[in-house]
């Protein structure tokens, strides 16, 4: 018998890549042997099942579980490569009121006894299916662009997470990890995107991972199949794996790799803006 | 485009962004509602002190509120009907 440790993935922004970062961490934490299992919160829209390339095998949904007309084991799909990844999906249902707070917390508990580590995809926004998702974590991962509405609403994220959690509510505090997504460290170096240590000066929460802007994130998503388990190679792929040791508890200093450039790319560096 | 950018002349863009970010969040944070309710109150004292004198539009009061740094500022704008009118 497991006893998850329960992690959302959050941000308050849309389109910053919470769910790229959740099917990237969670196939990560598969990699390494630990039972996974990844829930999608974002009722209405869901989209985490495109993303881990499951999209055809949805049969049963949170929203069925919650509502008692299926059970979890019904609902969760397993991943095509790796046998100790599960997903479970949200429902496409346009009733905002589908999740009920006493049904994801019997969704959650159930979940931990089964696996090692759940991770919940939040939707954007400060509502309902927000709030849901952060609720009965045990930590948090924050997503942020170098940019400002993103650092933002990061802000707001966290005094909810800080308020409206079991965690706090139990006079606690929500340990928080922040992911920085789409990072281009030439921008940065010129002074023309916030840096890393930038946005962790404002938001004062440890940096777990630095994810360079990558076109292979795109070819990821096209074909289904998250960023650590596509191409292993690419500089967005490490990052989330270096992320990963770090959830696990390594203490390994931040890097953030890089595209590997020819003898040309080098040699324009910084000069092509 | 000057010459000078072309010698890697760093942007400021960014140091520009933090601070924005700065002195918004240290104010969001401590926002609990009460500034609008504070603002609106003056609005009505400050209203109500003129109109002993004068006699004024409601409509023609404007407010700002201006903040940098460590100081809020709050101006008022009131417009006095002509010597005529009163």
């Amino acid at each position: 018998m497991s006893n998850a440790t329960v992690v959302v993935v959050t941000s308050g922004k849309g389109g910053v890549g919470k769910t790229t970062t959740t099917a990237a961490i969670a196939s990560a934490l598969a990699k390494e042997g630990y039972q996974v299992c990844a829930i999608d919160f974002d009722v209405g829209l869901r989209n985490l099942d495109l993303i881990m390339g499951a999209e055809r095998r949805v049969v049963f949904d949170l929203v069925n579980v919650v509502r008692g007309e299926a059970s979890i084991k019904q609902a969760l799909v397993r991943d095509k490569k790796l046998n100790n990844l599960y997903l479970l999906p949200a429902s496409q249902t346009r009733d905002k009121d589908a999740l009920t707070e006493e049904g994801v917390a019997s969704v959650i508990s159930e979940l931990r006894m089964y696996f090692d580590w759940v991770i919940c995809d939040s939707p954007a926004g400060i509502e309902r299916g927000a709030t849901l998702a952060m609720r009965h974590a045990d930590e948090a991962i924050i997503v942020s662009n170098p940019e400002v509405s993103s650092v933002r609403d990061c802000d707001r994220i966290i005094g909810l997470l800080d308020a409206k959690t079991k965690i706090a509510e139990d006079g606690g505090r929500m340990p928080k990890h922040l992911m920085i997504t789409r990072y281009d460290t030439e921008r940065a170096k010129t002074g023309d995107m916030l840096a890393t240590d930038d946005v962790v000066d404002i938001l004062s929460v440890p940096l777990i991972g630095v994810v360079p802007e990558s076109k292979d994130v795109l070819k990821a998503s096209n074909v289904g199949l998250p960023i650590t388990l596509s191409d292993e190679n690419s500089p967005a792929a490490k990052a989330y794996t270096e992320a990963v040791r770090r959830l696990l508890g390594e203490n390994i200093p931040v890097t953030i790799p890089e595209e590997k450039k020819g003898l040309f790319g080098k040699f324009f560096k910084g000069r092509a803006a | 485009m000057n010459i000078l950018s072309l010698f890697g002349k760093r942007g400021e863009s960014a140091s520009v962004a933090k601070n924005r970010l700065q002195i918004l969040l240290a104010h969001e944070r401590a926002d609990d509602g009460s500034d609008a309710v504070l603002i609106s109150s003056l609005r009505e004292d400050i209203l109500a002190v003129v109109a002993k004198r004068v006699n004024i539009d409601p409509d023609s009061v404007r407010l700002e509120m201006d903040r940098t740094g460590d100081v809020t500022t709050l101006g008022i704008d009131i417009e006095l009907p002509s010597a005529k009118a009163s």
